[in-house]
């Protein structure tokens, strides 16, 4: 017999631990060397500082990505592929924006060819201050990204979903050329 | 007709274990590779905190029925294997459905998830899909030969194709296959490589060269089905060795410590080792594991 103190709303909570746990526990990154922060990644993921203890792994296709690292600038043309990677890849999912070129578009703020604010362009979950951050700070980033999972603070596919037009009209401001399939969740 | 019903207790119990036993074998060579290249490494159950990580996610990809088909193939293909090798010797438990001629309905049975994974990723239309399927079915006629090789040597020294009968001529240590018929040892513990599929064969995955292969278009659950999948077939597979070769365990203490180093042996050579490429692959196993098998098979008809 079930215990009848346990109602429906509780019930959830408890899978939805569980599923969190999981998630944050097994981070798969698909990390997107846009800028010259990409050169921290390869030091974060192997012997030296080991990323792998927290169950963070690089993944080979977005499609079995959990996050989306965005290391550096954008510039606009890598932007539209960019959006493409994200929307491909599977909910839950996270981005995680790397260096100062993706909070204010750092010392590139009034170049021509790059966006300064990432988050009009795509819902991140945390930024990773610096120029470049060194390997220590991008895993405090993972670790808070870890800790906003276990909390279910990490929210952004849905906030991406439920502010679709929002997001569609800002990124169609930068891409003149808008020939991409419909998101479909 | 009566159900026996133990049995069909053995059955599902077999395949919970097999799976536990698989990620955390999966999880174990983790952390060994971390350790050997000086790291700490993920937690020995990372394997299953990312199956259940899988399970948990979204999807919403459809590329047509055989895309769905394709796992779920692949997943009946390792639970049909391992549910017809006898986990211990001489346990009514767990002989599971082993019958006369378990042999050779495993060579058949074997390839099976490989198919329904190659019919599954064709239909994704993934370049780097097709590319890793080409790969996957070169290597398994690469590795096919010398292991069906080593089988028939045994067949015929021992006159049978069944597992059980296997397991009982080997009862004592200096009786296992692997003094009684060295070179069928040989060329099944080489074929054993390419099967379990660490580097240097690792070809038909190679994520930093065709982005994982196969299952590049699959996220989420079919992924988390993939690996559940091999999960369960790694065991059946060094079960199936540890049977053949090692003779046996008479109790699941043996069985787990003869598995885990029987597994150790791919995984020490592919962390040494870089990755053939396929023809190089192939003609590996064409060369002196073959020739090991014709040696066996000889001896044996002799
Ligand atoms: S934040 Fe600095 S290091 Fe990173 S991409 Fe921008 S300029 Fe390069």
């Amino acid at each position: 017999m079930m215990n009848p103190n346990i109602n429906e709303k509780d019930k959830r909570r408890i899978r939805d631990i569980v599923q969190d746990f999981a998630r944050k526990h097994s981070l798969w990154v698909l990390a997107y060397g846009t800028g010259c922060g990409a050169i921290e990644i390869p030091p974060t993921m192997t012997s030296r500082y080991d990323a792998e203890r927290f169950g963070i792994r690089g993944s080979a296709t977005p499609r079995q990505a959990d996050v989306l690292l965005i290391t550096g600038y954008l510039a606009t043309k890598t932007l539209k592929r960019v959006i493409r990677t994200y929307e491909q890849m599977q909910a839950p999912k996270y981005v995680i924006g790397f260096g100062s070129c993706t909070i204010n578009g750092g010392m590139y703020w009034d170049s021509y060819n790059t966006i300064n604010a990432l988050d009009r362009y795509l819902p991140v979950d945390v930024y990773i201050n610096g120029c470049m951050p060194r390997p220590e700070s991008v895993i405090q980033g993972f670790i808070k990204l870890q800790s906003l999972i276990a909390e279910g603070k990490a929210d952004g596919a849905d906030k991406y979903q439920e502010n679709l037009e929002w997001y569609r009209e800002n990124q169609k401001k930068i891409i003149h050329n808008w020939k991409m399939p419909d998101y479909n969740w | 007709m009566d159900i026996n019903w133990i049995k069909i207790l053995g059955l599902i119990v077999t395949v919970v274990m097999a799976f536990f036993t698989g990620a955390l074998y999966g999880g174990l060579a983790r952390v060994v590779t971390a350790r050997i290249q000086n790291r700490f490494g993920p937690p020995a159950l990372q394997n299953l905190f990312d199956i259940i990580k899988l399970y948990s996610k979204k999807t919403s990809i459809n590329h047509g029925w055989m895309q769905h088909l394709g796992p779920v193939w692949a997943i009946t293909a390792s639970t049909t294997t391992l549910l017809f090798i006898p986990i211990l010797r001489d346990s009514t438990f767990f002989t599971n459905l082993s019958f006369d001629g378990d042999l050779i309905f495993l060579m058949y049975i074997m390839v099976f998830g490989s198919l329904g994974m190659a019919l599954g990723a064709g239909q994704t239309g993934n370049p780097n899909s097709a590319i890793g399927v080409s790969r996957g079915l070169s290597q398994l006629v690469g590795y096919k030969v010398p292991f069906i090789l080593s089988l028939v040597a045994l067949m015929i020294q021992f006159q049978t194709t069944n597992l059980n009968d296997l397991l009982a001529v080997q009862d004592s240590f200096i009786h296992w296959n692997i003094f009684q018929s060295p070179f069928a040892f040989l060329a099944g513990i080489l074929a054993f490589l390419g099967m379990m599929g660490y580097k240097p064969f690792d070809i038909v995955f190679a994520p930093a060269e065709i982005a994982s292969g196969p299952p590049s278009e699959f996220g989420s659950k079919y992924l988390g089905m993939m690996l559940t999948s091999r999960s369960i077939f790694t065991f059946a597979k060094l079960v199936l060795f540890v049977n053949i070769f090692f003779g046996g365990a008479d109790n699941i203490f043996i069985l787990l410590i003869k598995t885990f180093l029987l597994y150790m042996i791919p995984l020490l050579i592919g962390i040494v080792n870089p990755r053939f490429r396929t023809e190089q692959a192939v003609r590996f196993f064409w060369g002196f594991p073959t020739a090991f098998g014709i040696i066996a098979v000889i001896l044996a008809a002799w």
